[in-house]
Formats: C-alpha cells, sequence, structure tokens
C-alpha cells in the first residue's frame, strides 16, 4: 500500500474564493477581517504534498491499519481502502465477525491498534469505576481488562456516562481518559505506565452533564480539552511520563468538543482546540498559539483538517485556507452544510455532515456548495465513517445505514440494525467496521 | 513506611528477610533477579545469604523503596519520573507480595491509590497467566482487617473472586455494614436478591423478603440501591421514611431574592453571609425582603425556591438551618442544586460552586467541615442565572449533612 493509498484525502488545493466577511482572523496578535483575507488561488508542489503525507505517517507509531483515536488517524474519519462488507445483517450473524461483551457504559468509541481493539466503560453506581478493555481483533478475546477509581467529577446526563471520551494511541500506549478528567496511560499488554487525575489537580474542573472531549496524541504530546464552567484549560502533556507541558486557560464555558491534530502542508503538526467563541491552534509540545479564528462555533462537533485547509462547525460549516500554514483566510461557510452532534468528514474533495434531522449532506470542499441531500433518519451522536467510497454510519437507536457515494448522489445500498443504543463514533481496521453500541463490541467483516 | 508494610506482609518469610530492615537495605542493588531469587528462597524456607544481606532482602528492600516510591506520586505530575520506574519494577513482584502492595494504599489518596492498583492488577494477571496462584489466605486475611484502606480491601476481594466463584457466597454477606461502600453495596445487593427469592406466595415469604429488603435499605448507602430497596419495601405495603433516611433537613428559613444581574451577585456578601439575623429586613432585589419559614415533603429534600421565593431571574435566596450533633465530629454537608451555591458552617464557607444548570444529582457538591456538639448553623446562598432555555429554569436545592459514607449524624 502506498503512501497515497493510505492517504488518500491528500490531493492538491486549486484556486479557492474568500467569504465570511464578519469573521476574523487573528495572526500574531493581529486582527483581520476575514473579508480582506485574500484568497492563496495557487498550487501546491507535489513536494508539498508528500511533505504533508510523511508528517502524517511520522506523527504516530501507529500502523496504518490501526485506528487510534477518535476519528481515525487524520480525524478525516476515513478509511478510503478499506474494504468493509456492503451488507451485513447482525440478527442473522451475517458479515458478523464476533461480539464480544462489554462491562459498564460509555458512549466512547472504539480503537485498533495492533491488532487490538481498546474500549473503555465507567461502571459504578456514580459512574466511579474507570475501566480499560483489551480483545482481540481477530477473535475478540479478551487479552486484559483494568480497573481505576475516579478521581474527578462522575456525574452526567443520564444518556452518557464517565466514559465518553474515546482513548488514544500512538501505537505504544494508551491513553484512556474520562469525564472525570481522569487520564490512564497503559502499555499495549494493559500495564499501567502513568495515571493523572487533572481534576485532582484542578478541582472544579467538571461538567455535571458530562464532559465527552477525546485526547489527541500527537509529537508524543497528549493534548486534551477540559473546557467547563469551573476550571477550564486545555494541557498538552508527555506522553511518556504524563507531566504537563504546558496548560492554557480556556473560555469558562461548557464545550465539548475534541482537539484535532491538523498537519500543515509545510509538514508540521498543530492542535486545534475549537470552543464556542473561537478556534485556536497550538504547538503540540509547547501549547505556544499559532493562529486563532474567532466564530460562534458549535460545541458537540469538532473541527477537521485536511489538505491545508480546516473545516470547523461555524455558520454550519465555515472552511479555512491555511496553505501557507499560520495564517488562516476564510474560504466559504456553509449553512446547508451544519452538522449534528456528529462531526464533519472529508473525503478527497467532498465534505459530509449529517444534522440533527438525521439528512446526509455532501459539499464541494472548495466552495462550500451543497452537491446533494439524503434523508438517512434519526439522531446520530456517533460520527460515521468512509471506506471504498461508502459511508457507514448508526443512529442512537442502533439503525445502520450504508449509502454508496458519489457527486451525483447518496444511495442507500444497505441497512441494519444492531438492536440497541449506538453512541460510539464507528472505527475502521484492516477490511473490518468495529461498532460499540451499549453492551457490546462488534467486528462487522466479510469472512 | 517500611516498619508498617513489614507488620502488614504476609507470607512465609525468611529469617534473612526478617532481618533485612536496617539501613544496608537501601543500598541492595535493585533487580528483580535479586526477587527471583528471593522467591525461590521464601518457597523453600531457605535463608539465602549473599555476603551481607541476601537476595530476599534486596527484594525485601526493593518492593519497599518501589512502594514508598509510588506512595510520592502528587498532584500535577509530581513524583511521576521517579514512579514510572518503580511500577516497572514492582509490576515484577511475586504474588505473594500483592497483600503488601496493597497495604501501600492505607492512608494514601486517590492518585496514589490508582497507581497502587495498576501494579496490583499486572502482578496479578501476570501469575495468573503464568498459571500461578494468587495468596488468598492472605488475601482474606487483609479483607477481614478493617484498618486497611476501604478501595485495597474491595481489590483484594476481586482478586479472590477472579479464581473462587464461592467467593460472593462466602465472603460479602457479612460485610452489609462495612465501612467500604463497595463490599457494603456487595452485601446489600446479596440482601435485595434474597428478599427476590423470598418471593410473596405466602405470608411467610412476604416477612422473609420484607426482613430481607429492610436490611439492605437500612445498610445501603448509594442512591440507586436505597431507591430499589424503598421500592420494595412500599410494595409490600411497608413504610419507607426517605427522608429521614438520608438525613435530609426539610425545614428552612429563606429569604431573597437579591439581585444577581450577569451573575455578579454571586461573589456580593449580602447581609445574611454578614450576619444571620432572623428578625431583620432587607434590601431585595426589587423590594424589602425578609426571612420566612418553609419545609418540604419531597422523598429528597427538594425546596423549590421557584414556588418558595418567586420565579426570578438573576436572583439570590439563602436558606438557613439549625442543626444538633449529638457530639463534635467530622461530617459531610451535602448539597444538589443546578444553580450556583455556596454552604457555610457555623460562619465558615465550606464550599463554592460557580455553576448554573449543569445537572443536579443528591449529593452533588460536598463541603467538609466538623460539627460543634450541640447547635450548628447551616447557611446556603443558591444563585439563579438569566438563561432563557426552558432547561434552564429550575431554582431549588437539596441537602444533608452525613458521615464519609453517606450515613446521617444524629
Amino acid at each position: 500500500m502506498s503512501l497515497l493509498q493510505q492517504f488518500p484525502g491528500i490531493e492538491i488545493p486549486s484556486t479557492r474564493g474568500a467569504c465570511g466577511r464578519r469573521d476574523r482572523v487573528v495572526f500574531a496578535g493581529r486582527v483581520l477581517a476575514a473579508g480582506r483575507a485574500q484568497s492563496a488561488g495557487r498550487a501546491q508542489s507535489a513536494g508539498r504534498v508528500l511533505a504533508a503525507a510523511l508528517a502524517l505517517f511520522a506523527a504516530s507509531s501507529a500502523t496504518a491499519a490501526d485506528w487510534a483515536q477518535f476519528r481515525g488517524p487524520d480525524g478525516t474519519s476515513v478509511a478510503a481502502s478499506a474494504k468493509l462488507p456492503t451488507s451485513f445483517n447482525v440478527a442473522a450473524k451475517q458479515n458478523v465477525a464476533w461480539r464480544a461483551e462489554l462491562a459498564g457504559r460509555g458512549p466512547s468509541s472504539p480503537i485498533v491498534v495492533a491488532d487490538r481493539v481498546i474500549v473503555t466503560s465507567s461502571d459504578g453506581p456514580l459512574q466511579e469505576k474507570l475501566i480499560v478493555a483489551c480483545f482481540d481483533a481477530k477473535t475478540g478475546k479478551s487479552l486484559w481488562r483494568r480497573q481505576f477509581w475516579a478521581t474527578g467529577r462522575t456525574y452526567s446526563h443520564p444518556d452518557s456516562a464517565n466514559a465518553a471520551p474515546t482513548p488514544a494511541s500512538d501505537g505504544k500506549r494508551i491513553y484512556a481518559f474520562y469525564s472525570s478528567n481522569d487520564m490512564v496511560c497503559l502499555d499495549l499488554e494493559g500495564n499501567l505506565q502513568w495515571f493523572r487525575g487533572l481534576a485532582f489537580d484542578y478541582p472544579k474542573a467538571g461538567n455535571d452533564v458530562g464532559m465527552a472531549s477525546s485526547p489527541v496524541v500527537v509529537d508524543d504530546t497528549v493534548v486534551v480539552q477540559v473546557e467547563n464552567l469551573g476550571d477550564s484549560f486545555a494541557a498538552g502533556l508527555d506522553a511518556a511520563t504524563g507531566e504537563t507541558r504546558w496548560r492554557t486557560p480556556r473560555r469558562a464555558s461548557m464545550n465539548w468538543t475534541s482537539p484535532a491534530v491538523f498537519r500543515t502542508l509545510q509538514g508540521k503538526n498543530a492542535v486545534l482546540l475549537q470552543s464556542p467563541k473561537v478556534l485556536t491552534a497550538h504547538d503540540p509540545k509547547s501549547g505556544e498559539q499559532l493562529w486563532q479564528f474567532e466564530a460562534d462555533c458549535q460545541t458537540i462537533p469538532s473541527a477537521v483538517g485536511a489538505d491545508g485547509r480546516v473545516y470547523v462547525p461555524a455558520k454550519g460549516i465555515t472552511a479555512l485556507d491555511l496553505s501557507e500554514g499560520t495564517a488562516p483566510k476564510v474560504m466559504w461557510d456553509s449553512n446547508q452544510l451544519n452538522p449534528g452532534p456528529a462531526s464533519p468528514l472529508i473525503a478527497g474533495k467532498r465534505i459530509y455532515t449529517l444534522n440533527r434531522s438525521g439528512v446526509l449532506s455532501c459539499g464541494d470542499v472548495e466552495n462550500g456548495k451543497s452537491l446533494w441531500q439524503l434523508r438517512v433518519g434519526g439522531t446520530h451522536w456517533s460520527t460515521p465513517v468512509i471506506a471504498d467510497g461508502r459511508l457507514y454510519c448508526v443512529n442512537q437507536e442502533g439503525k445502520a445505514r450504508i449509502i454508496a457515494l458519489s457527486d451525483a448522489k447518496g444511495e442507500l445500498i444497505g441497512e441494519a440494525d444492531f438492536g440497541e443504543r449506538v453512541q460510539g463514533s464507528l472505527a475502521v481496521a484492516g477490511n473490518a467496521l468495529f461498532v460499540r453500541s451499549d453492551k457490546y463490541l462488534w467486528k462487522i467483516a466479510t469472512p | 513506611m517500611r516498619a508498617v508494610l513489614s507488620k502488614k506482609r504476609s507470607g512465609k518469610r525468611s529469617p534473612v528477610l526478617a532481618a533485612a530492615s536496617g539501613p544496608a537495605a537501601s543500598g541492595i542493588a535493585r533487580t528483580w533477579t535479586a526477587v527471583a531469587w528471593a522467591a525461590v528462597a521464601w518457597t523453600a524456607g531457605v535463608g539465602l545469604s549473599l555476603g551481607a544481606i541476601g537476595p530476599a532482602q534486596a527484594a525485601d528492600a526493593q518492593i519497599e523503596s518501589g512502594l514508598a516510591t509510588v506512595r510520592k506520586v502528587g498532584p500535577k505530575g509530581a513524583g511521576h519520573k521517579e514512579a514510572l520506574e518503580a511500577v516497572k519494577t514492582l509490576g515484577k513482584a511475586p504474588a505473594a507480595e500483592l497483600p503488601t502492595i496493597l497495604a501501600a494504599m492505607d492512608g494514601a489518596d486517590l492518585l496514589v491509590a490508582n497507581w497502587l492498583r495498576g501494579v496490583v492488577e499486572t502482578v496479578a494477571q501476570r501469575e495468573l497467566d503464568a498459571g500461578g496462584k494468587l495468596p488468598i489466605a492472605a488475601l482474606e486475611q487483609f479483607l477481614s482487617q478493617t484498618s486497611h484502606s476501604p478501595r485495597a480491601r474491595r481489590l483484594a476481594y476481586e482478586l479472590i473472586a477472579k479464581i473462587d466463584d464461592q467467593a460472593e457466597t462466602r465472603l460479602i454477606p457479612g460485610l452489609i455494614n462495612d465501612p467500604s461502600l463497595e463490599l457494603r453495596r456487595d452485601a446489600v445487593a446479596l440482601a435485595m436478591r434474597r428478599g427476590e427469592a423470598a418471593g410473596t406466595a405466602t405470608a411467610e415469604a412476604k416477612a422473609a423478603a420484607a426482613k430481607a429488603f429492610r436490611e439492605a435499605f437500612t445498610h445501603a448507602r448509594d442512591l440507586d440501591q436505597i431507591k430499589a430497596a424503598a421500592a420494595k419495601l412500599k410494595g409490600l405495603g411497608e413504610p419507607v421514611d426517605l427522608p429521614e433516611h438520608f438525613g435530609f433537613i426539610m425545614k428552612w428559613k429563606v429569604v431573597g431574592p437579591f439581585e444577581n444581574a450577569g451573575g455578579a451577585g454571586f461573589a456580593v456578601a449580602y447581609p445574611p453571609e454578614r450576619e444571620v439575623s432572623l428578625a431583620a429586613e432587607y434590601d431585595g432585589k426589587k423590594e424589602k425582603v425578609k426571612w420566612n419559614d418553609v419545609s418540604t415533603t419531597d422523598d429528597y429534600g427538594v425546596l423549590d425556591l421557584n414556588k418558595l421565593v418567586g420565579p426570578h431571574k438573576g436572583a439570590i435566596a439563602y436558606a438557613y438551618a439549625e442543626f444538633t450533633s449529638p457530639r463534635e465530629v467530622a461530617a459531610e454537608l451535602r448539597l444538589g442544586s443546578v444553580n450556583a451555591n455556596k454552604i457555610w458552617l457555623n460562619g465558615d464557607l465550606v464550599a463554592t460552586n460557580a455553576v448554573y444548570h449543569s445537572g443536579s444529582a443528591v449529593d452533588q457538591y460536598i463541603g467538609a467541615g466538623k460539627l460543634k456538639a450541640g447547635k450548628n448553623v447551616i447557611l446556603l446562598k443558591i444563585a439563579q442565572n438569566e438563561q432563557t432555555e426552558s432547561w434552564a429554569q429550575d431554582w431549588k436545592f437539596q441537602f444533608r449533612i452525613c458521615d464519609a459514607i453517606g450515613t446521617p449524624i444524629r
């Protein structure tokens, strides 16, 4: 598999237009009116694209077959070359490779690292038991399970749980984060590496509706976003030791978005932090703010970066051109692409969003133009995945849909029913789809 | 530290090991080759010696040094670098050392307890994966000693239950009044199952069920179990007094509203914060306000300020109660409120939570204090903001005083 096959979203950007005049762009402390920001309008060299691809590859030890964090290896929720079943039937066990029972609860998503599927749960009367479970990806056999005690606040809405954030891995270690702001670091055999109780350090950090921001690990740094009405902050922890590399205050407001890794075309990594009033980009290791973009951002779906651009859930979706690496320029915004709780997906030249009414929209990343819409139905907390030209999504009732994607339309080609609630986002590794429902972890794959 | 751990250590010990509590132990090379040798020596009951200090001594020193290092882990990553190495070393300890590692949780905070838990699970899994055995007798002894950390004791039970499917019926029933909330919960769950099993087919069966559910209700401290046991008792026509069980304060004096536009009033010390004078009249948000007697009959002690004070926005109310304690005792002041709040005990501020409409639950906020013998004065500040969403209109609270595991102080 070539690098470009592994990272099919990387393409040479073309000319873009500027819009979104009410937004403001801040670079190096200077506020620029977005309307004055000029579009980049130039092609990128293949060398720069390759540099970005290499940076993406080098950012983590996780392999291309892994799905080591929320929304996958590059955060776009795309595993372009994976060959997933075009149909499956849970009740008839058609293309269901295995099903494993889970202890506890959790809307968190599974991740897949080195043929292991990692799932977090929380249990106990106050969701105070923090569980990390590991399964053999091939067989579904339980390999190990670890449990810890929450040190922070564990309250949440009844539909959520302490295990709401999706864990992350760099291929060497697992970083399991919880609403209680506890971070458990284990090696792939389940041995404790370190444990950090962020609410132990900052007791007012918490949100009794439940926190849900998933960490990312990049440049040997685990980045967490702990935004709430108490001690509100983001932090970068040394992946090897758990020590704080940096910590920066954030506005005191409730927010559930997750940090996103953005690889610039210059081959550098940045971490995007999306808050209700601003999107900021930071150097992963130092926390230094690289730029910011002020807008009324959503508080659940998270920004995604691809091909030198960032797509942020604000005014529907606002696309930012970052081909220069540090100065965001508004390309377009589109209310027609307004996402619900599920985060947007980027596949090549197309952006996909699912709104609160269960309508799937496909847009053109160049101009935000809506190409088609398809009513899928239901509320989707789970961010879908795209593999081999098909989109897989599961609503909170556990109803799965498979949609064939083209520029002309989205065509519903398959349906399935997990028979219980699904809140966690989907994961793809190899040619298998991994789904976490309330009680079970599922592997969907052709035998 | 070493003395404490050595005293609680279990398993057969060699004379050499027993003598290895001197300062020289700290100078031993910290390799787990020595520990492996020590394990052999323990098993054989032979006191090996390598020069002045034997491998068993080295193992002992290594474990105690490792545990001492982990116990130095603190907030904000303090002690992590040293502890990283220590947990790797401790993870290779013989399973016979599990009670020693568990004992290191005694008096430790939750951060340290979590690090040690990770070590315990690593050691136990390694032993079981290798077809070895866990030191069941020593773990049961550890479980039986309530002086140990409640969490460590529950973890000891979990280890026992991994390999003994009779552990629950053998060990749990006697723990229904245990200081460990988790073990107590296990025992309450057993009592509930006993009540279910009794059925209601005959008068004798009903009586047996009621007895089991009553036992469960009396000892339950977790909200879900209390609710479940109460429902069963009510279903059998048995009396249930939930406010009594929890110790909710049901009668208050309330005054308000005071101004809280823009949330600014939360930081303002209105007259009741300076001195409670129950006969006084104050300048309120729009007019003069005075203290009123209020009460609730809600099972969970909820007082609705929208009804008692009025559906004000950007407003503050104070609630005052007197609580008689039979003795001077450490206590937890537990408040549930979807509104920003402060708690004072005898004039001392014990909790501040500037959080609005972010969920509410029984015992949501806890302030720690010490009750005087006799009369104690409780003052609450409950602040409403100006959010207009339908889900952001509640202005209410519930409050109780109890010990660390939720038993009301009477």
